[in-house]
């Protein structure tokens, strides 16, 4: 019977096709596996933005699409939203959006904060309905799956699953103590 | 190698799955301490939408508890489940004991999985701290190892 190594690794290295938030060369790189309808990654949301201030460019950000599609029945169209906002230069803002507003994630909501972001609403309509980014939501579920993330959310440090609590000094003080690259 | 052992168990009120009659394909047993505990939700969700990639692999998935009939028939309509549940209920953990993972002490199985192949030989296993969701990644290794991808093995 054999035991693996309970600290899982990223097999995808951040890249080109990732959305990142914060200086490519920082030393310290957070990557969070989320789901935007998921309750814990909602609380885990102004969390994360206290570590990205507190670190300020010592910190890069990186958040990675996992919906949990069958408990979650809004989160693939919310990811492929998040996703369409971003191929309009706008994914963190509509990142921050779907959080802020997980109470209503139903596409027309979803079409309604693109017009509020000062996006191209109809477009964004038009490639939910296409499932134009489904494949990129897709390919980032099954990086975190070959990782090895277990639930949402689901953070990385530097490459390594962090596997504790994602309070505010918790997840500081792992990403802080993480030998800087 | 070694062969899993058989077993015959309910699935739901009134149904029954035995291994045997899963040969033919590779068969993914994830024996998990609880229906509605935090922990398993989280790993049995997980599972849920990771199907497909196991499906790619011909490969049939079933979670093993000492949860009775109308449990697993109730935790498996609300999370929305997509495999059968079996109940390892009557004599409690008698299946688990037989694969080496019952645990006594809790009156639970651990929470621990195996992968078997088309033949029913034991081609992997892996037993988890109870309270860490194990992940789906030593599944999806073990069945890529078995090299049928796409397709189900045909007894010679």
């Amino acid at each position: 019977m054999s035991r693996r190594e309970t600290r899982a690794h990223l097999t995808v290295p951040v890249g080109p096709r990732d959305h990142a938030s914060g200086p490519e060369n920082a030393p310290l790189t957070l990557v969070e596996y989320g789901d935007f309808q998921c309750p814990h990654c909602r609380n885990a949301y102004p969390i994360v933005k206290r570590v990205q201030q507190q670190l300020g460019s010592r910190l890069r950000f990186v958040f990675r699409e996992f919906p949990l599609t069958q408990i979650h029945p809004e989160a693939e169209h919310a990811a492929e939203a998040a996703e369409a906002a971003g191929a309009q230069g706008a994914f963190w803002q509509m990142h921050d959006r779907l959080f802020e507003r997980q109470f209503a994630l139903d596409d027309d909501s979803l079409v309604q904060y693109a017009t509020d972001l000062g996006l191209d609403g109809d477009r964004l309509r038009g490639e939910l309905d296409a499932g134009t980014y489904r494949t990129k939501v897709r390919d980032d579920f099954m990086s975190g799956v070959k990782s090895g993330v277990n639930g949402t959310p689901n953070f990385f440090i530097n490459g390594v699953r962090y596997d504790g609590s994602y309070d505010l000094a918790s997840l500081l003080e792992a990403v802080s103590a993480t030998q800087e690259a | 190698m070694k062969r899993a052992p058989d077993f015959r168990l309910p699935s739901g009120p009134g149904t029954f799955v035995s291994l045997a009659e899963l040969r033919g394909k590779p068969v993914i047993l994830a024996f998990y301490p609880a229906d509605w505990s935090p922990v398993c939700g989280d790993q049995l969700a997980l599972y849920n939408e990771v199907l497909p990639e196991f499906e790619k692999y011909g490969a049939q998935l079933v979670g093993i508890s000492v949860d009775g009939p109308w449990c697993h028939a109730a935790y498996s309509k609300s999370r929305n489940l997509r495999f059968p549940l079996l109940c390892d209920f009557e004599p409690k953990g008698e299946v688990a004991r037989r694969y080496g993972v019952y645990n006594a002490t809790a009156g639970t199985t651990e929470r621990a999985l195996f992968v078997l192949d088309a033949d029913g030989f034991i081609r992997w296993s892996y037993v988890s701290d109870p309270a860490v969701n194990p992940g789906a990644d030593g599944i999806l290794e073990a069945l890529e190892a078995l090299g049928q991808p796409g397709g189900v093995h045909e007894p010679a």
